[in-house]
């Protein structure tokens, strides 16, 4: 038999997954990082804590490659995505007139492109709200420890109803995109095993249920005035 | 109309050719056994067409028992309709009702082109088994089967994996049109044996790229397959094949 055929390895059904699951992960790790740094808030300092967190994040030069080589992943993911979704509507043409998916598979699982989608918009949103301000255009002064105050910049946005509504209704979307990918990662990895995978299924329903509900929990909590 | 009989609204997919723009046409059916199969109630209705001088229905049959995989036919939503492990051929119009609208389709993917009516080509499949789901052998005398110890669990693996009749139900539940339910099941149940090895790396390569070439989907992993297939083949081989295909490509 002759590989001739064969195409690139990333030109393949098969490398096209791998990048998907492999970038999703890899964003997966960014979310634990961006729940933990700005959880510091709860600290209930006045944001001294968080502001420092931020300071470090800000200088710590891996942490400033990393910041490229994230949204490296993010747009391979998306541009990935986009090329994957284009290429499955034109493997089925006629559509069927009646057809039951309840019956085999989660909504969220068939919908990752919708959930996805709403995650940009969202992103797009949040990234104008913060990081322009916190990379671009500058930060309102500084905190009692001279720290540059990221923590007033999230104080003033998040008293802001709709934009609370906003960042609570995108982590629905978050919740519900991880309750597929994260395990559908793994699968895509070729790590499917009677024994491990009912435990990473486990982890990834969990771990999209917290991390949303950490997420959530900021905008709500200060705009109920919860932290100060 | 005898106890227990049913009558039926089928809306059934029709298309002359593979060119023609087909639709769904309904017919009505009375006195249904519900111990019919359901592509006997389809033999009953073509009958009733052919005695009014219409153009029978053309679908896919063979054995009718379970194990050819030439059967198909979108049921309301599902291949095979609602039971889980069986094909059309095993359905039964017990798991109807009275009264019930059917709606009867051919399964749709740019792969499979519609033939006529529910029949729709499946060669792609043949197409992707040229590219290495087989042995390379010499003929003649078996050897005895103990000469090649497999452990069992392997052999089990081997054989669940066998259980594929190609009929192409993972194909057509797929939002994706992927076919990797299909190929991984070939590709396993070769990997699995100690006769599959010498081809192992190539047979990995050649299926997925005809798979590609043929125009299934990517999947997406939702699943939908392995709860469709008539044979309960277990996403465990899609995640077997991922890790054959990567493995194929660092080794060569």
């Amino acid at each position: 038999m002759s590989t001739a055929t064969s195409p690139k390895f990333l030109q393949s059904s098969l490398g096209k997954k791998l990048v998907m699951g492999l970038t999703g992960l890899f964003l997966i790790s960014f979310l634990v990082v961006h729940a933990t740094l700005n959880s510091f808030i709860f600290f209930n300092d006045g944001g001294l804590i968080f502001n420092e967190g931020a300071k470090f994040m800000a200088e710590n030069p891996i942490i400033r490659a990393m910041e490229y080589v994230l949204f490296l992943g993010l747009i391979l993911h998306c541009l990935q995505a986009l090329f994957l979704t284009l290429q499955n509507n034109k493997a089925r043409p006629v559509k069927y007139a009646v057809n039951n998916g309840n019956a085999n598979s989660k909504w969220y699982s068939r919908s990752m492109g919708l959930l996805g989608t709403l995650l940009l918009i969202f992103l797009i949103v949040h990234l104008a709200n913060f990081w322009v301000k916190s990379r671009f255009t500058g930060l309102p002064g500084h905190d009692a420890n001279g720290n540059e105050n990221l923590y007033l910049v999230m104080q003033e946005a998040f008293s802001n109803l709709w934009l609370v509504v906003l960042y609570a209704l995108a982590q629905i979307s978050l919740a519900y995109h991880l309750m597929h990918g994260f395990q559908s990662a793994f699968q895509t990895l070729g790590w499917n095993h009677p024994k491990y995978t009912p435990v990473i299924k486990s982890i990834g329903f969990w771990f999209s249920i917290v991390i949303s509900l950490v997420f959530a929990a900021m905008p709500i909590a200060m705009y109920a005035g919860l932290v100060k | 109309m005898s106890h227990g009989n049913m009558n039926l609204t089928l809306k059934v997919w029709r298309q002359k050719d593979a060119k023609a723009k087909g639709q769904l046409v309904t017919y009505p059916l009375t006195d249904i056994s519900p111990d019919m199969s359901f592509l006997e109630m389809f033999d009953v209705l073509n009958e009733q067409l052919i005695n009014k001088g219409e153009e029978p229905i053309a679908f896919d049959h063979d054995c009718r028992e379970g194990i050819c995989g030439m059967c198909s036919m979108f049921i309301n939503g599902q291949p095979h309709g609602p039971k889980r492990g069986v094909t059309t051929c095993q359905l039964h119009m017990r798991s109807f009702k009275n009264g019930d609208t059917i709606v009867v389709e051919p399964w749709r993917a740019a792969a499979f082109p519609v033939i006529k009516d529910l029949t729709v080509d499946r060669t792609a499949f043949d197409r992707i088994i040229a590219k290495g789901g087989f042995i390379s052998v010499n003929t003649g005398n078996a050897q005895d089967a103990n000469n090649i110890p497999i452990p069992k669990p392997d052999a089990d693996a081997a054989f669940n994996a066998a259980a594929c009749i190609g009929c192409g139900a993972c194909v057509a539940t797929c939002k994706n049109s992927s076919a990797m339910l299909f190929v991984s099941a070939k590709i396993s149940q070769l990997a699995l044996l100690p006769q599959g090895q010498v081809e192992r790396v190539a047979r990995a390569k050649n299926m997925v790229a005809q798979m590609d070439a043929e125009g299934f989907g990517n999947c997406s992993n939702t699943g939908a397959c392995e709860i469709e297939c008539p044979k309960g083949i277990s996403l465990e081989n899609i995640a077997r094949m991922n890790r054959e295909y990567y493995m194929a490509n660092i080794k060569e």
